[in-house]
């Protein structure tokens, strides 16, 4: 999704690694460590949380009390990390995650942000015309919904926990979680049951 | 990561305490290079508008200092609510804006009647 690195991007990344190293900052097993973490991330994290917390109200309470806490009780290590927020969608009330000033992300339990996510475009328009992002998304919220647009400007991290679709009584943790996408959880899209599977 | 001896600032606003962002704008101030003189993470779109603290999210290193490598003192976070309709004259009647402002940007709002933000005049 992202644009490749540039080339002079990388040679300053190796010179300031250089630097690190030669000062005895990082060593290379503090490197393969927070590499490893940070390729682990991904939005699957995010998605097990929303699904236990559609199955579990005691999970569920820890994860809008403590998002933090509540990814450390499924593993992930947020030692580091900032706080984690998560936004309760309900009847009459969608979040939208942005950040205009740069591209906060809750990188711990999404994984890197889309290119989308980092474009002056969706940085200027959600928070200004959240309504006609979520129409050009295709997403469509049920009458009478209030949008509430989250910018994300200071030393949280947020996601959306968002509502339950309709069809999905009965369903197991995985099969739930596989409804929950990336984008789901920053609120451009709901969660959405297929077709078949909804027969 | 250094402790901190100062224990964090008691909270100036409560939950649902009405309050103004001020209409401050550091930034214009230039560094006689021509670089930006300071960092700040209030939005410029909410400079002067009022909106209700939703929650006290805890106190942080002022991400101000933190930028130029200057000792940091801890600041509170507040979650502040604004109606979004009148900040751009868009979006749909209760629609919000849920924004991390820290204490020192924030003042209580004016108790007047028609205090609705900029454009109340």
């Amino acid at each position: 999704m992202s644009a490749p690195a540039r080339a002079e991007s990388l040679a300053r990344l190796e010179r300031l690694v250089a630097a690190l190293r030669a000062k005895g900052l990082v060593s290379e097993e503090e490197l393969a460590a927070m590499q490893a973490r940070t390729d682990r991330a991904s939005p699957e994290i995010g998605a097990r949380m929303v699904a236990r917390a559609w199955l579990d109200p005691t999970w569920r309470a820890l994860l809008l009390q403590d998002g933090a806490a509540a990814a450390e009780r499924m593993g992930v290590s947020m030692a580091g990390a900032p706080p984690l927020g998560v936004l309760e969608n309900r009847p009459g009330l969608h979040h939208l995650v942005v950040c205009t000033l740069c591209s906060c992300y809750p990188r711990a339990v999404l994984g890197y942000p889309p290119g989308w996510y980092k474009s002056f475009e969706y940085r200027s328009r959600a928070v200004r015309d959240p309504r006609g992002v979520l129409a050009e998304w295709g997403t469509t919220l049920p009458a009478g919904t209030k949008v509430r647009v989250v910018d994300s400007t200071a030393d949280y991290r947020w996601m959306v926990l968002p509502m339950r679709p309709e069809g999905t009584e009965g369903w197991s943790e995985d099969q739930l979680a596989a409804l929950v996408t990336r984008d789901a959880l920053v609120g451009v899209a709901l969660p959405q049951v297929p077709a078949r599977a909804a027969a | 990561m250094s402790a901190d001896p100062a224990p964090d600032p008691t909270p100036r606003f409560a939950p649902g305490a009405r309050v103004r962002v001020r209409d401050a704008w550091p930034e214009r101030r230039r560094l006689p290079s021509g670089a930006p003189s300071c960092h700040i993470r209030t939005p410029h779109y909410l400079r002067g508008r009022e909106g209700e603290v939703q929650a006290v999210l805890g106190a942080f290193a002022n991400p101000e200092d933190l930028a130029f490598a200057r000792p940091a003192p801890r600041r509170l976070l507040y979650h502040v609510l604004f109606a979004q309709p009148p900040i751009w004259q868009e979006g749909g009647e209760g629609d919000t804006l849920l924004v991390e402002i820290f204490e020192h940007w924030l003042e209580p709002a004016p108790e007047s009647a028609d205090a609705s933000g900029k454009e109340a005049a």
